[in-house]
């Protein structure tokens, strides 16, 4: 069967030396990019988060004792700050996947147009973490 | 061109398809549940179990969680693929995701139900 399909010459294929990175300091992201690492990064983040925001919610709903361990945790400023930071990684997480979401039906899949959607999920989700962080704080 | 003929389980395409379903099922569920927190207002303890006292809202979250758990085994199968290369590391690696990925689930009905 694959007698059949016909293969181009190696020789047509130009040979290109692209330069290889292996030190990540030295890679330079794209925005789409950098987009995309985040996405990787803060999804990870939130499935370590989750067995924590379990317990929250289990304590927060299972009596008025545990509502007050619950309020207990939430107030210390370490906790906040994780909780801003999960805010950050789901909000991320969310519009950059809705993002993707649109490339697949193929809207705003051109380069400039891809550049300039990046930057409005970036910069969206922290504007709108910092607006919920002094929000929750 | 080299003509490719994709034969077997169509296991890429079935994650590529599960991960953009959950997605879109996670992403509704966290507007509709805004919208409910706005319009219930939970300020106190007793109203914030009164949310999930019903059925109709036990059932959306648990929805949500099974949305978030296959979710999950999809992106962290991705991450092991791409950095846990030798086998039996990424295959130790995959089984501990899903073992945490089904107790996790079975707390959060548990948490859930537990509600009345």
């Amino acid at each position: 069967m694959s007698e059949e399909i016909s293969e181009p010459p190696i020789e047509a294929v130009p040979q290109i030396r692209r330069p290889k990175y292996l030190n990540l300091f030295e890679i330079r992201l794209p925005l789409p990019g950098l987009l995309s690492i985040l996405h990787r990064i803060s999804g990870f983040a939130l499935f370590l988060a989750i067995p924590g925001l379990l317990w929250l919610l289990q304590s927060s709903l299972a009596s008025t004792d545990s509502f007050v361990r619950y309020r207990e945790a939430i107030a210390h400023p370490l906790v906040k700050l994780m909780l801003i930071g999960l805010l950050w990684a789901f909000l991320h997480h969310l519009f950059a996947g809705l993002r993707f979401l649109l490339m697949d039906m193929h809207v705003g899949v051109q380069l400039e147009a891809a550049r300039r959607n990046s930057a409005v999920v970036i910069v969206a989700a922290v504007v709108l973490t910092i607006i919920g962080g002094i929000w929750l704080w | 061109m080299v003509k490719q003929v994709i034969v077997g389980a169509h296991y890429g395409l079935r994650g590529w398809l599960t991960q953009r379903v959950t997605g879109l099922v996670m992403a509704i569920f966290t507007v509709a549940f805004i919208v409910v927190l706005i319009a219930a207002e939970p300020t106190s303890h007793f109203k914030w179990r009164e949310l999930f006292s019903g059925h109709a809202m036990k059932l959306a979250t648990f929805l949500f969680v099974v949305a978030l758990l296959l979710h999950s085994w999809v992106g962290m199968r991705d991450i092991l693929m791409d950095y846990a290369r030798p086998m039996g590391v990424r295959l130790a690696l995959e089984i501990l995701v899903v073992v945490l990925l089904v107790a996790w689930g079975g707390w959060a009905l548990l948490i859930l139900w537990s509600v009345r």
